[in-house]
């Protein structure tokens, strides 16, 4: 049951979310965690729909934060789930007018679950450094989301320079499955490697760091180049003995070739963004992998779709 | 050779890494018996639940044997079949369209020396087909009194060896024996062919996941430990209970019953789990040796009629719909004397467990479908209220629940809200979102995952296996003359004579 709540506080949104949970015979919560999502009105049913999925493999309190500015008084409403119609947590979902829509933290504060782990997830924009925003502040673990803004390539570049550890992106989130292909890949034993050719579309911020992840572990020259996508579709490890190579033209299932051994398809599908949360949330620890593959990360020129040296040799000067 | 320049050492692996799941190496996983319930029920479905997780690698072939006129195809459509009906997660056409390029099928008989010449020839083949580089685990989902033959056959025909490359392991599931004698001529049988570190021993019931809670909580924690000794700990239940009977299990289930099926393997681990002191890591050795010590010290009450209990349930009513008992099943002999409940006193002689009992029991038609160890701790030692105050305060427990609804609940006393003093047991609980996600993997995955990843840690070798017999020998002997075991309703939580049992010890069973 949804319950409306106009111009209110977080006090009485607190009271409210209690007496729902008294009401529904949930004395105990077992909540393992308060996710914090601040949205805009377009995407904030769509991040609160998948924030709550994954509330089944987390249950957690989720309080969305839908900042409205503009020349109104400062009000702030709230629409409170608690029980089965959002999942099996609590959901706030909170509408910020006026000035209030500046002091967000105010009324997230009081909201968090006691000494339990906050995590913040910007589905859209997000504060250049996520850290040093007030509601980035409250969290331990922040999400940000590089391939939804408008300068992919230019935002993870952004992330780079005000990178704290806690911060992650689904830009690389959206690799794991890349990363634990090629990995498996390499579980056989192989000749030596020689050098990397990664395809992605343009301004693909996964390619990207894709692309520095496979620089730092396999200390070879790893190539971009452009192709008309979906995201990335084809990594190549040049090896002594022949190329590995997996590729995805058509963003769902991708073949695996290696020398010597028939070629074979995998499952390597775009996941949607409740898995990709569900993955976010298992781990809240600093994601030292993601930090080294970001920093490695350089802003490539844009080149024609022939093999181009430079990145590499931006690269080896790191 | 050629192979030596080659890397080994994973350069896109590292310990740093956490998202990256542990995906098994290249391998084939071969079914002995994959027509089986058990095969198509379980074994198949997570197969497929661990591809659609991505959990397998691209290079993993699946080779049923068994007694039919398949073709690669006709055993594709079976395992189709089998998946649709029984996998926990989505069925995705790429996924299955991948995973079914690498099943194989040879038909034969366990006798039949050309059958077992053609699936060497198929597994042989796959390592370059499929490129699973030779790495085979032959899962025995057969009656025990086919191991000898299979594991003969797959040594001569050369499947166990692993002078071609690659790994070769062999899975059995429960039970190990039916007594101690039993157990060690099963473990001779394997120990010939296979060497030790590569026999996996499964007990479905004992998933990983509930092993690694149970250390998490013991051991993660400062809160319980230090209570976790005589001083303050009463008595420890340990309970594993079904609703359901044997159904079409008969061949399997008489002649067994429910202490070799159950307490033998399953409730031994746990109480093994729960006693055992801090293990110095949490490797394989170092923890199969702290759980050897409990079962080297675990002694037997002197009186056996007295502590313990076992029964056979009748027919009646059970939740609501009406059941036949254990004599009526099919295929039960009228002079059956096999127990379908069973409970057990046992002691551990050790300083941290001296005068605490560990009462264990299992059955079939109980109450409800639960798994559970209830530790339940002493009274406080003095109240200051009035007695009439505290008259509905019961023992504090701490109760861990495994698989399934895995979760830990606590109940102690607290103040009933008013003006009166009076104090009433409350009940806490904490369950992870685990039993209704499909993101956590049921038992048999996680068994076939360990398997094929080759992490044995938790699974119990041999010697585990015949020191849980040498406790449970006398028991099972002693009920062997002792005639027919006492029936008990359906739907209850066992006969009257275990009730009693506990009641000598002026304890009572907690209704899980």
């Amino acid at each position: 049951m949804t319950t409306r709540l106009e111009n209110t506080s977080a006090g009485e949104i607190v009271r409210t979310i209690n007496a729902e949970r008294h009401r529904i015979g949930a004395t105990a919560t077992g909540m393992v965690l308060t996710l914090v999502i601040v949205t805009d009105e377009e995407n904030q049913s769509d991040a609160t729909r998948a924030a709550s999925y994954s509330a089944m493999e987390h249950p957690c309190r989720i309080v969305t934060l839908i900042p409205r500015p503009g020349r109104v008084d400062p009000q702030l409403d709230a629409n409170i789930d608690v029980g089965d119609t959002m999942g099996p947590g609590e959901t706030v979902r909170l509408r910020l007018r006026g000035e209030l829509s500046e002091h967000a933290a105010s009324v997230a504060l009081p909201l968090l679950l006691p000494d339990t782990p906050v995590v913040v997830w910007w589905p859209t924009q997000a504060p250049s450094v996520p850290s040093q925003d007030p509601v980035g502040a409250l969290a331990q673990r922040r999400i940000t989301d590089a391939a939804a803004d408008m300068h992919p390539m230019h935002t993870l570049i952004e992330r780079q320079k005000g990178y704290t550890a806690g911060d992650t992106d689904l830009a690389w989130t959206r690799t794991t499955v890349w990363r634990s292909m090629l990995a498996a890949s390499l579980d056989l034993p192989f000749a030596p490697i020689t050098s990397v050719d990664v395809r992605c579309e343009r301004s693909n911020p996964s390619g990207a760091l894709l692309q520095a992840w496979l620089h730092n572990c396999l200390d070879v020259p790893v190539d971009m180049h452009r192709s008309q996508g979906p995201g990335i579709t084809d990594v190549t490890i040049n090896t002594d003995n022949g190329p590995i190579d997996l590729s995805r033209p058509d963003g769902r299932t991708g073949r695996l070739s290696r020398p010597n051994v028939a070629s074979h398809d995998v499952p390597l599908p775009r996941r949607d963004l409740k898995d990709l949360i569900g993955e976010e949330l298992r781990r809240l620890d600093p994601d030292e992998t993601y930090a080294e593959a970001l920093a490695a990360v350089r802003l490539e020129q844009p080149k024609s779709r022939r093999r181009t040296p430079d990145p590499a040799d931006a690269e080896e000067q790191t | 050779m050629r192979q030596a320049e080659f890397k080994s050492q994973n350069p896109l692996r590292s310990p740093v890494d956490r998202r990256l799941p542990r995906v098994a190496g290249p391998c084939a996983l071969v079914i002995f018996g994959v027509t089986g319930d058990l095969s198509r029920k379980k074994l198949m479905p997570a197969v497929y639940d661990l591809a659609n997780r991505g959990l397998l690698p691209p290079s993993f072939a699946l080779v049923g044997f068994a007694r039919r006129d398949y073709s690669d195809q006709d055993f594709a459509k079976e395992v189709h079949d089998a998946v649709r009906e029984h996998s926990r997660t989505e069925f995705r056409e790429d996924v299955w369209a991948q995973l079914s390029q690498g099943f194989r099928f040879v038909a034969g008989d366990f006798t039949d020396d050309t059958a077992f010449d053609a699936l060497a020839a198929t597994v042989t083949a796959l390592a370059n087909e499929q490129g699973t580089g030779g790495n085979t685990a032959f899962y025995l989902s057969i009656p025990p009194s086919m191991f000898p033959l299979v594991v003969q056959q797959l040594k001569r025909s050369g499947l166990a060896s692993d002078a071609r490359g690659g790994w070769r392991r062999v899975v059995v599931e429960k039970p190990f024996g039916h007594d101690l004698q039993s157990a060690q001529e099963l473990n001779q049988v394997l120990d010939d062919v296979f060497p030790s570190g590569s026999i996996f021993r499964i007990d479905h019931y004992l998933g990983k996941e509930t092993v690694q809670n149970l250390l998490a909580l013991r051991f993660a924690n400062t809160l319980f430990e230090p209570i976790w000794n005589s001083n303050y700990i009463d008595h420890v239940q340990i309970t594993m209970a079904e609703d359901i009977g044997i159904g079409s299990r008969a061949g399997y289930y008489d002649g067994i019953g429910a202490a070799r099926d159950v307490i033998q393997n399953h409730l031994l681990q746990l109480m093994a789990l729960t006693a055992m002191e801090e293990p110095v890591s949490f490797g394989a050795q170092h923890v199969r040796v702290e759980k050897e010590k409990v079962l080297a010290s675990v002694v037997l009450p002197d009186d056996l009629d007295a502590h313990t209990a076992r029964g056979q349930y009748g027919p009646g009513w059970q939740g609501g719909e009406e059941v036949i008992g254990y004599m009526q099943e099919a295929n039960i002999p009228p002079t059956s004397c096999t127990e379908t409940y069973a409970a057990i006193t046992l002691h551990v002689d050790t300083r941290r467990w001296a005068g605490v009992p560990f009462y264990l029991r299992t059955g079939k038609r109980l109450g409800r479908r639960v798994s559970e160890i209830a530790v339940v701790f002493k009274r406080a030692p003095h109240l200051p209220f009035a007695t009439t105050d505290t008259q509905e305060l019961g023992s504090n427990t701490l109760v861990i629940r495994v698989q399934p609804d895995e979760g830990i609940s606590m109940k102690f006393g607290s103040k009933v809200p008013g003006t009166q003093m009076e104090v009433r047991d409350v009940t806490m609980d904490f369950a992870y979102g685990d039993s209704f996600t499909e993101s956590s993997p049921e038992a048999y995955e996680r068994l076939i995952l360990d398997v094929l990843l080759g992490d044995p840690p938790l699974f119990p070798r041999h010697e585990e296996v015949e020191m849980s017999w040498r406790i449970l020998d006398p028991i099972l002997e002693h009920w062997a003359s002792d005639g027919k075991p006492e029936q008990y309703d359906p739907g209850t939580w066992g006969p009257a004579s275990s009730d009693e049992m506990l009641a000598r010890d002026g304890r009572v069973w907690r209704r899980p």
